[in-house]
């Protein structure tokens, strides 16, 4: 479990990027109240979706408009092709913590891996 | 009419996106996609930047996912020459006739064969000198980057966002590397002069030098027939020695197959930098011929907000746009025209990411509202009576965001 930031430092509508890890992590607070966490890289190029457009369950790229759902990783919209893996999250005394997947990511081709 | 056959004439982004629209929307009759290229419809942005430099393959340009089945007949590699639209006795249905001989007829036709790099004028055959490259295609891309190696001179002509971009990659590969412009100012019809000027000293900061106002006179070439290049000679007599050239003027839209076809076509040069050439569609791509229709970077469609057509190229419009046009060819013109959204178009130079959105025009005003120029990160918007028309991020991905999101709510024109 990976400490990512207090719970009050994400207000609803915005997102967390956590780049202590690699591949860095996005985590959603959504206006319904739901915390979730996605793969932060979007997996048709190089982006990173905390940076997105943010409506219910979905995060929308900011740079081609690929959205994903925020519940299951799932490709909603091209172009991108593969999903994000989902993240576990977990609140506890006001800290947001995430649980890491340990499933291998779908990085972008070409992506280089960034450090931290 | 009832559709039952579409022909799609263009198998690259906005024709991929117009045969998903049409499935989408319902159509289950027979689908044709016609393309002049050999390949499946691939991404071309990353032409000039991670492909260009090597970091991807051309597998990673695919734009099918896996399993993806339109239930189309692909026709690749053989160009359109001409259309037939509906005249000759079989009144309502239109004929694409194809470089092969083949033709093929369809009750509906969907026009998406994109654009051809301009090529210098009185140097129309690109090909003739060795070393002289335009960039379009995936063959394009492979053809240049052979020549792009450590300690060439590469001369781009043209500066706008293709040039930046090989010059950026350029840079990266350890080439010297001269931009030539004929404006005052770089990167000025896209984004003024005043943020086209900072963007060129993001090049300078490189090691790029950036030589404006300065038109090409002539390329120098060495050996019978011009062999091959070794000189960009400017109108003000200097010469740029050069390995490599690379012509980044612009693009003409590939619709000279529609010569005498009866499909409007505009004419004429660019008003305030919009191309006002191309397939002349109204707000939902509809031609003047029922049953035909424009997407991608040959069309112009009417721009309610600037009023006027205005030819797009950019990536966006054709993701967008064909969803609108599939509307308009299946319900014969009687589906809404949606609301236009304001251009956007992106650029990667130097590891930094470059966005941009809406219209700008002489007489905007550009001010900075977020990081600073110095940094290379910040955030400017253009505005036109105190009226936001449009935004310009670098390094500001998510503050651009919002703008953009801002801007589509207003009339950009």
């Amino acid at each position: 479990m990976i400490p990512a930031c207090p719970l009050a430092a994400l207000p609803r509508g915005e997102a967390f990027r956590l780049d202590t890890v690699e591949p860095p992590i996005a985590i959603f607070h959504t206006d319904d109240g739901e915390l979730y966490a996605i793969d932060d890289t979007c997996t048709h190029q190089d982006a990173s979706l905390a940076d997105g457009w943010l409506e219910g369950c979905e995060v929308e790229c900011p740079l081609h408009a690929s959205r994903f759902d925020l519940r299951t990783g799932k490709v909603d919209a091209l172009p991108a092709k593969l999903p994000v893996r989902t993240h576990g999250v977990v609140v506890e005394d006001d800290t947001i913590y995430v649980v890491p997947s340990d499933l291998p990511p779908n990085l972008p081709p070409g992506a280089r891996a960034k450090t931290a | 009419m009832s559709m039952r056959s579409i022909a799609v004439v263009g198998a690259s982004l906005a024709g991929l996106h117009a045969a998903r629209a049409l499935r989408d929307q319902g159509f289950g009759g027979t689908l044709t996609i016609i393309g002049a290229e050999p390949h499946r419809p691939y991404d071309r942005p990353p032409l000039s930047k991670e492909f260009l430099a090597g970091r991807i393959g051309q597998d990673d340009l695919a734009l099918e996912p896996e399993g993806e089945d339109l239930d189309a007949e692909w026709l690749l590699g053989v160009p359109a020459t001409g259309l037939d639209t509906g005249r000759d006795g079989h009144r309502d249905k239109h004929s694409v006739l194809l470089a092969d001989g083949t033709r093929v007829s369809a009750d509906g036709v969907v026009i998406a064969t994109g654009a051809a790099a301009a090529t210098l004028p009185g140097n129309a055959a690109s090909g003739g000198t060795a070393g002289v490259h335009t960039l379009r295609s995936v063959d394009d891309a492979l053809a240049l980057r052979a020549e792009l190696l450590p300690g060439r001179r590469l001369v781009v002509i043209g500066a706008g966002f293709i040039g930046a971009e090989v010059a950026s990659t350029a840079r990266e590969l350890g080439l010297d590397v001269t931009i030539v412009e004929t404006a005052p100012a770089p990167f000025a019809r896209a984004l003024g002069p005043e943020m086209g000027a900072v963007l060129g000293s993001m090049h300078e900061d490189r090691g790029v030098r950036v030589l404006c106002g300065s038109a090409v006179q002539a390329l120098i070439g060495t050996g019978p027939d011009g062999g091959r290049v070794d000189g960009v000679l400017l109108g003000d007599g200097r010469r740029l020695p050069a390995d490599v050239v690379l012509v980044g003027i612009g693009a003409r839209p590939a619709v000279g197959w529609l010569e005498g076809s009866g499909v409007a076509l505009g004419e004429g040069p660019a008003r305030d930098g919009v191309p006002a050439d191309g397939v002349l569609c109204d707000a939902g791509g509809a031609t003047n011929v029922p049953g035909v229709v424009a997407v991608g970077d040959c069309a112009a469609w009417f721009d309610p907000s600037l009023g006027r057509h205005h030819r797009v190229e950019h990536w966006t419009g054709a993701v967008q746009r064909p969803t609108a046009a599939a509307a308009t060819l299946l319900s014969g013109g009687t589906a809404a025209t949606p609301p236009p959204a304001p251009p956007y178009l992106w650029s990667d130079q130097y590891g930094m990411r470059i966005q941009f959105a809406g219209h700008t025009r002489p007489g905007d005003t550009v001010t900075v509202e977020q990081g600073d120029v110095a940094e290379r990160s910040f955030l400017a918007v253009y505005r036109r009576e105190d009226r936001p028309v449009a935004v310009l991020g670098v390094d500001q991905v998510r503050q651009f965001t919002r703008w953009r999101r801002t801007l589509s709510t207003v009339s950009t024109g």
